[in-house]
């Protein structure tokens, strides 16, 4: 296992698409529930214990090695916002692509012919953790990292908040995002056996039902 | 050793390949750059023009924050609708065109897979700053459009886009005399600055209008499918 390709799937560089996305961010901005580092803080807390676990334990159970099909259905099970599943199909097929170029490899190739449209992205990110030669953990803290990392990063270009400020809400949220990331991968691990009935199915209402107002106005920032 | 043919075979990894994945040669690219205002959706609309009766083309915009370059091709009919796609880039137009290009790729390829086969697909990026070029894994040349209205001092400052794009077009010389800009030294700034490389000087609200970029995009055009 090499932490230096877990850096590499980990930065926010990573040419996957993720930067045209603000993970629900520009709608609370929007209407007004993230209007200074206090509120980006309790906004990505909620995501992260929400999307995030379940994004995390996809992701990990996918890394363990569970059939990425009956992820993706479990993916759009726990996935309300039909804006969301798009969002996350389009996102899981621009990462395809960039761990397809990074780490070339056979499994990759196959899921990528057996789902030309994409799968959902923390599925995506566990086989390319997989192509990575890394582990479910490894995985599970990309999802919990992404969950808030992208919120953050959209916020200090929403609000103009001042990028210290984002950056150490995002430290202070570091235990919980390891936290989080050991549940995931406790159920990743019982996915592996009782299928993927064993994912956590936590979700955020505001976020679906943002969302969806968030891809019906005609002027926005961000892609969702 | 026989090969199996029968799967079909993923699309490439690698954006810059320039076969489909059947083999076919895909449509050359070619992304329109520069400042805000500077003139790229009007060039697209006027390329579109003079091209579609000869070349299958397509076109993929970047707005920053709405979808106006789209809705103005679309309004102006330029081409069929489904020929049209916007992507979205998240505040930051220079990322989705060079640093993170997996948006602007997958709208090609749709597109070649929706309305294809295509000879040409033009990306116009959302109005940027002097250094926004577009990676050589999205485009196969790129155009640098500014215009005399925004200072005659722009080619000389240079910056990477006027400097190295394969084509410049300095547009509305109409304007020059409104703003006083200098045409002349405008165009030798540029040519020092760029060397060899072509420069353009337009007026799309001239009688030639868009007509020399048309015919160095045909010629590129003729030399990506020989
Ligand atoms: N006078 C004059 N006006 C022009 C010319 N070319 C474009 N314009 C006008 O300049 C304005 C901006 O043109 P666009 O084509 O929208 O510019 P753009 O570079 O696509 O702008 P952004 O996408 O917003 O960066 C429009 O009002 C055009 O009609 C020209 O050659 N002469
Ligand atoms: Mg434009």
């Amino acid at each position: 296992m090499s932490r230096a390709a877990l850096l590499v799937l980990a930065d926010g560089r990573f040419p996957a698409g993720g930067h045209a996305h603000s993970g629900g961010a520009e709608e609370a901005v929007r209407t007004g529930r993230i209007t200074d580092a206090a509120s980006l803080e309790s906004f990505c807390r909620g995501r992260l214990h929400t999307a995030g676990l379940v994004a995390a334990a996809l992701a990990a159970a996918a890394a363990l090695g569970c059939d990425p099909a009956a992820l993706d259905a479990a993916a759009d099970a726990r996935t309300p916002s039909p804006a969301l599943r798009t969002a996350a199909r389009r996102l899981g097929r621009q990462l395809m692509r960039a761990a397809r170029a990074t780490w070339p490899g056979l499994e990759l190739d196959a899921v990528a012919r057996e789902f030309p449209r994409g799968v959902h992205q923390p599925v995506v990110l566990g086989l390319a953790a997989r192509a990575a030669g890394l582990g479910a953990a490894d995985a599970a803290h990309c999802a919990v990292y992404e969950s808030v990392g992208g919120p953050a990063t959209a916020t200090v270009r929403l609000l103009s908040l001042d990028p210290f400020d984002a950056t150490a809400v995002l430290a202070r949220l570091a235990p919980e995002m390891d936290r989080t990331a050991d549940t995931a991968v406790s159920a990743a691990h019982r996915v592996r056996k009782g299928g993927p009935d064993e994912l956590p199915a936590a979700s955020a209402p505001l976020l679906e039902i943002g969302a969806e107002a968030h891809a019906a106005r005609p002027v926005r920032l961000f892609a969702s | 050793m026989h090969l199996d043919h029968s799967l079909p075979l993923p699309a490439p990894a690698v954006g810059a390949d320039a076969h489909r994945p059947g083999g076919a040669r895909r449509a050359l690219r070619v992304g329109l750059g520069g400042p805000v205002g500077s003139g790229k959706t009007a060039t697209v609309a006027a390329l579109c023009r003079v091209l579609r009766d000869e070349l299958s083309l397509a076109v993929v915009t970047n707005d920053i924050y709405t979808r106006e370059d789209a809705e103005f091709l679309l309004r102006e009919a330029v081409l069929p609708p489904e020929r049209i796609t916007a992507v979205e880039t998240g505040a930051c137009p220079h990322t989705a065109i060079r640093d993170d290009i997996s948006a602007n790729l997958e709208a090609v390829e749709d597109l070649e897979d929706a309305v294809g086969p295509l000879d040409l697909v033009l990306v116009e990026s959302g109005g940027d700053n002097l250094t926004a070029t577009f990676s050589r894994g999205l485009v196969d040349a790129q155009i640098f459009v500014i215009d005399v209205a925004g200072g005659d001092d722009i080619p000389r400052k240079g910056g990477p886009g006027v400097t190295t794009a394969d084509l410049l077009v300095v547009n509305k010389t109409d304007l020059a005399p409104y703003v006083g800009s200098d045409l002349a030294r405008m165009a030798a700034d540029a040519k020092a600055a760029r060397a060899e490389l072509p420069v353009v000087l337009q007026s799309l609200r001239s009688e030639e209008g868009v007509r020399d970029v048309a015919d160095w995009i045909r010629a590129r055009v003729a030399a990506w499918t020989a």
